[in-house]
């Protein structure tokens, strides 16, 4: 009987179990949890403040699903060294675990930039967790004046969840626009539009330089008064385990197609993981749900003896801000191909026959149509792509593609 | 597993099984009172490629992309059957996103909706297929 150990408890964790589960259903499995909760949606810690779901929807999975699963979870304390040659994990309270396999699927930490002054503000956050979410409700009252450093989706998305909580939002970013990982100038103005139509505040192309208590002094010298900060300026990969063993990382643990780190019988994956994305051709780390969730899943297929392989991934995103979305995927590389329409923008990016990536904001309806082009690397000659550049549907992939995808299993 | 299959040379393009749809998961008994001047928003849709008419709703994939992808949890593989907790959906359409036949949509809830074989409303099997009348969407079992 196999011994599996799983670090982490989130998204990625869950894709191990259930991929472990699909060919054994007698191994043990151990996860080491820091976070003292059952496994809940990261995404949702907003949706949450927003009154939008509640602790018990918000659950990834079931309450009974370790019992299920036959997982036995060691809540609350966090794994300090791995040592791949003896097989065994020590935790912070000295205890070892011996395992057979064992995937790190630790996430990412906030990053909190080195600001002067920034240990002398007394209602300081991150929004990273369940934990952190709790603590800034908090923190509010009708009266609070937040400031929030980063106009990133976390940054954004804290905003949104708090808006009907505190008397002002100002979100500030050293970027020159909103969403900037994901978003050119054009598109990002829609989007900022939308937030401060919420009566969301900015400060773009500016950060802050100190804090004198309550004060932020900015870079431009504007100083802005507040009694609650966000720090969501970005996250950064935990590697630390995989790094300190001996194994291979950049900015996240390198893993390969089987989600196999460099050091033998270990694997990783999620958060804090890099691995090639296909439209650019890059490793870099993609820090999406869908993706933890999937790595995941083949790293557990792997672990218990089955073959799995992930060789189509990408970034890509789906956002929405009181009703107007945006998605996006993959590079922005090649020719691009624009249509403005009522609500917002379409833009896809084309190159070598190939869709490399795409931006819509507003008519979103069967965007995935897309994505499976990326996804798939389907020549683009090979399907009707005038017709698909206008609207999304399967009549321009033809008869055989419709035969065997309406007709048969799939 | 049944499925709702499609025999692309039967359709007649009359959209007949999107009203029963949208009727099928309104949850009203009077098809009028349900449907009259309303903007139907269905879970299967009639596309056109020149002269053929076909209709799409999900597949119920055997790998379901979707429920990979939820970011809450919503959507769910049971028998086969790939269902939506509407309760537990935010909206975020990152389904929508990765779908690649564009078989979830946006509903008027703010959750997302998508076709659950009528296993739960009350008609307990596929409206669409029991509606066509010339047999081009079957529902039946393909493995
Ligand atoms: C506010 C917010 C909004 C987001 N919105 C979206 C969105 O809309 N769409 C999207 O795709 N993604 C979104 N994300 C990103 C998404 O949440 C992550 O990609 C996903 O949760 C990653 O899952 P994971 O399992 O890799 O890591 P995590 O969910 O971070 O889980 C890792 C766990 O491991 C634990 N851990 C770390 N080190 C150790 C250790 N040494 N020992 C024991 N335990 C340890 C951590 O405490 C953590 O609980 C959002 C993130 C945030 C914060
Ligand atoms: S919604 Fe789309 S991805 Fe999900 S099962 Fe249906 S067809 Fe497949
Ligand atoms: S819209 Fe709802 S069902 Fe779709 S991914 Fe988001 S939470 Fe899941």
């Amino acid at each position: 009987m196999k011994n599996y150990v799983i670090i982490g408890n989130g998204a990625a964790a869950v894709g191990v179990i259930e991929g472990i589960r699909s060919l054994d259903r007698d191994g043990k499995i151990t996860v080491v949890s820091r976070e003292n909760r059952h496994v809940y949606c990261r995404p949702l810690i907003s949706y949450l403040l927003e009154g939008k779901t509640d602790e018990n929807l918000m659950l990834y999975r079931p309450e009974d699903f370790y019992e299920r699963n036959g997982v036995k979870v060691i809540y609350g304390k966090s794994a300090e060294s791995l040592d791949p040659k003896s097989k065994k994990v020590i935790l912070g309270n000295g205890e070892a675990l011996d395992y057979d396999e064992i995937c790190i699927a630790a996430g990412s930490s906030p990053f909190v930039p080195p600001i002067e002054g920034l240990e002398s503000v007394k209602k300081r956050h991150s929004f990273m967790t369940l934990d952190d979410a709790e603590a800034l409700a908090a923190d509010l009252t009708p009266d609070s004046e937040v400031l929030i450093i980063g106009a990133g989706l976390i940054g954004l998305k804290c905003a949104e969840g708090i808006l009907g909580r505190c008397k002002k939002i100002t979100v500030c970013d050293l970027a020159p626009r909103v969403l900037s990982s994901i978003l050119d100038s054009d598109c990002a103005a829609i989007m900022q539009k939308r937030l401060e139509q919420m009566g969301i505040e900015f400060l773009l192309g500016d950060t802050v330089s100190r804090f004198e208590g309550e004060k932020a002094i900015m870079q431009s010298g504007a100083a802005v008064g507040f009694d609650v900060l966000v720090t969501a300026v970005g996250v950064r990969a935990n590697t630390s385990l995989v790094k300190s063993a001996g194994g291979e990382t950049g900015r996240g643990i390198s893993v390969d197609t089987r989600m196999r780190t460099t050091l033998p019988s270990v694997y990783a994956a999620g958060d804090c993981t890099e691995s090639l994305d296909i439209t650019s051709g890059v490793k870099k780390v993609m820090a999406i749900m869908p993706l933890a969730y999937i790595q995941g899943r083949c790293a557990g297929i792997n672990m218990a003896g089955g073959d799995e392989e992930l060789n189509n991934s990408f970034p890509m995103n789906s956002i929405g801000f009181n009703g107007l979305h945006c998605m996006s995927a993959g590079s922005y590389d090649g020719d691009c191909w624009e249509q403005k329409t009522e609500r917002g923008i379409k833009r896809l990016y084309t190159k070598d026959n190939l869709l490399k990536g795409f931006i819509i904001i507003g008519d979103i309806d069967r965007a995935g149509i897309y994505t499976s082009l990326i996804r798939n690397k389907t020549p683009l000659d090979s399907v009707d792509f005038e017709l698909l550049k206008k609207s999304p549907s399967l009549a321009p992939f033809g008869k055989a593609f419709r035969d065997e995808k309406l007709g048969g299993v799939i | 597993m049944k499925r709702v299959y499609v025999n692309e040379k039967w359709c007649l393009g009359c959209h007949l099984c999107e009203y029963n749809c949208a009727f099928a998961n309104s949850g009203e008994s009077d098809m009028v009172r349900a449907l009259r001047k309303k903007k139907i928003v269905p879970n299967i849709r009639v596309e056109e490629d020149g002269e053929i008419n076909f209709a799409v709703s999900c597949r119920h994939c055997s790998e379901p992309i979707c429920v990979k992808s939820c970011i809450s949890g919503a959507l769910t593989k049971t028998d086969g059957m790939i269902s939506i907790d509407h309760d537990k959906c935010v909206g975020c359409l990152t389904c929508v996103l990765v779908c690649p036949y564009g078989c979830v949509r946006e509903s008027e809830n703010g959750a997302v909706q998508k076709c659950e074989l009528c296993l739960n409303n009350t008609v307990g099997e596929p409206a669409c297929v029991k509606g066509c009348p010339n047999r081009a969407i079957i529902f039946e079992d393909r493995g």
